[in-house]
């Protein structure tokens, strides 16, 4: 009877455990969905751009949203302008290099004040934001929404999705972007605007 | 000749105005392609579709009246033509 009692104790640790480990989302979203908006304003001109290139990992755990870490990747050569000129020099040495540094990365050092609402949380991300190998700790307010299920309404596969939002202001003199350079057309601050859907497909 | 590079200069100069306004007065740089947000049902992600589409900026209105303003003073390095009243 002892054995058996053990025997319980010890599978249902293990399915608790189980069922309380995060959830891996992979944002390479294959309907092309996940992109980043920038947006400068400087007195001269006012530019906007696109980047789509989204790749990454988020562990999640819905029962935990606090213990969220992962790590958000974008491709420098998918940032886009509508002006090709300007895309040419946008990708160019003087100013995000692509050719010598394809990511710009984010990784999530931790979630700080953490508010979960249903399925939403909102939180300040703690992480590491490397831009052409400067890397900075920054702080970025988030808000994560996490759609149980509905992976099949996307890909017709069962799963999970997790939608990060996130609108944040970078330097670009802290990175190095062409530093004190050009201000009156490329302003120094840089608006962000993230939208990313990670996706969790059930295991069998 | 006179006459003709100035009514040249003129319909170039219209074309310009009017080619740019047509095409989306922007006042911008010149553009090749063009962004649209389109909304993701399911994520309610706002994302962008890119597509090819040309619209003039204000540096393509300034070349082509530059050129039209060249015409129209070329022409008068040209006589006026005494069989004209112009």
């Amino acid at each position: 009877m002892t054995e058996f009692k053990f025997t319980l104790i010890a599978a249902l640790a293990a399915a608790s455990t189980a069922l309380a480990a995060p959830t891996k989302f992979d944002f390479k979203d294959p309907k092309g969905v996940n992109n980043v908006v920038f947006k400068t304003d400087a007195p001269l001109e006012s530019i906007n751009g696109t980047a789509g290139g989204i790749s990454g990992a988020v562990l999640y755990d819905p029962a935990n949203p606090g213990a969220t870490t992962g790590k958000i990747v974008v491709a420098a050569n998918s940032l886009h302008v509508g002006n090709p000129t300007m895309k040419e020099h946008l990708h160019g040495e003087m100013w995000m290099n692509v050719a010598k540094y394809p990511e710009i990365t984010f990784e999530l050092g931790t979630l700080k004040n953490a508010k979960t609402t249903g399925d939403v949380t909102t939180a300040d991300a703690a992480g590491k934001l490397t831009i052409k190998d400067v890397t900075k700790d920054i702080t970025v307010p988030v808000k994560l929404t996490y759609l149980k299920d509905k992976l099949k309404a996307r890909t017709g596969k069962e799963g999970d999705l997790l939608v990060v939002r996130a609108n944040f202001v970078v330097k670009r003199s802290d990175y190095g972007i062409n530093a004190s350079k050009g201000e009156d057309k490329v302003s120094d601050e840089i608006d962000l605007s993230l939208s990313v859907a990670g996706t969790a497909p059930k295991q069998n | 000749m006179r006459r003709k590079l100035r009514v040249a200069a003129a319909l170039l100069a219209i074309l310009c105005v009017a080619g740019w306004l047509t095409l989306g007065a922007n006042r911008g740089w010149t553009k090749t392609s063009r962004t649209r947000m389109e909304k993701d049902p399911v994520t309610d992600i706002d994302f962008p579709t890119v597509e090819k589409h040309f619209s003039p900026g204000v540096d393509g209105l300034c070349i082509g009246l530059l050129l039209a303003a060249g015409l129209a003073g070329i022409s008068f390095a040209f006589k006026p033509n005494p069989n004209h009243s112009s």
